[in-house]
């Protein structure tokens, strides 16, 4: 039960903010577009999955969806969303040395041997990636 | 001090976001741009629904696409929050996120089950 005098409480403190307060500065536009490269990996996800769709409903339904990607429309767009999930990579890596401290003994191993080491696996996955696409 | 369930959702965002780093760009280079325009071959349907018909790769498939969702779900809802001022809105946005990560999922687990 609520006691009597809650209706007295102060009210919080919040400060007013703008909604779009991160158009302010360029660095607060860049946070902005960092998180919302969430949408293109969602974005990528779902294509992934229609595309498997099509692969199982069969050959004539394969080839119409590889039809509509040859669009200039769907070429353009892709392009965008490859370089919105090229700025996730890049900023995802680079924060990866800040999240992850590795130690080997005593010394702790330098960021820059960290970042090589995800720009290795970059590489690594991207041509399992390719391999498995196309190879054949 | 309140247990939280926040250091779940990090640590699956997290690994969404790793996944998503190194394997997304060739993926949407390779089947979404670099084919489209004729530069690469992709082997005939059968071939590719074939490669689908291994177990692992299938769970592979949905495992990668699952965290994807998972990873969108838990950034998109601190952008909305930030990005917007919507923090009065907290359940509704934390549900809707969680929510919808939630049925792709079982969305991407129904569609591998039931490919041919």
């Amino acid at each position: 039960m609520r006691p009597a005098y809650e209706l007295y409480r102060p009210r919080w403190y919040r400060r007013r903010m703008p909604i779009f307060w991160w158009l302010r500065k360029p660095a607060y536009v860049w946070f902005i577009c960092r998180e919302l490269t969430s949408l293109a990996v969602a974005y990528t996800a779902v294509l992934l999955l229609v595309a498997v769709a099509a692969l199982g409903r069969g050959e004539a339904a394969w080839e119409g969806l590889l039809e509509r990607l040859a669009s200039p429309y769907a070429v353009a767009g892709h392009a965008a969303l490859l370089a919105a999930l090229l700025f996730h990579t890049l900023t995802w890596l680079h924060l990866a040395p800040k999240a992850m401290v590795v130690r080997l003994g005593r010394r702790r191993l330098p960021d820059a041997a960290v970042l090589v080491g995800h720009y290795l696996g970059w590489a690594a996955a991207s041509a399992l990636v390719a391999w498995s696409l196309l190879a054949g | 001090m309140a247990r939280s369930n926040e250091p779940f959702f990090w640590l699956l965002f997290s690994s969404g976001g790793t996944l998503a780093a190194l394997h997304f760009p060739a993926l949407a280079a390779v089947l979404f741009v670099a084919a489209p325009l004729g530069w690469v071959t992709l082997p005939p349907h059968g071939e590719l629904l074939a490669r689908l018909a291994h177990p692992l790769l299938r769970f592979a498939v949905w495992g990668v696409v699952t965290l994807a969702f998972v990873h969108w779900g838990h950034r998109f809802r601190f952008t909305l929050y930030d990005g917007l001022q919507l923090q009065h809105l907290w359940g509704l946005i934390a549900t809707l996120c969680y929510g919808g990560a939630a049925a792709l999922s079982l969305a991407a687990a129904w569609l591998l089950w039931s490919l041919p």
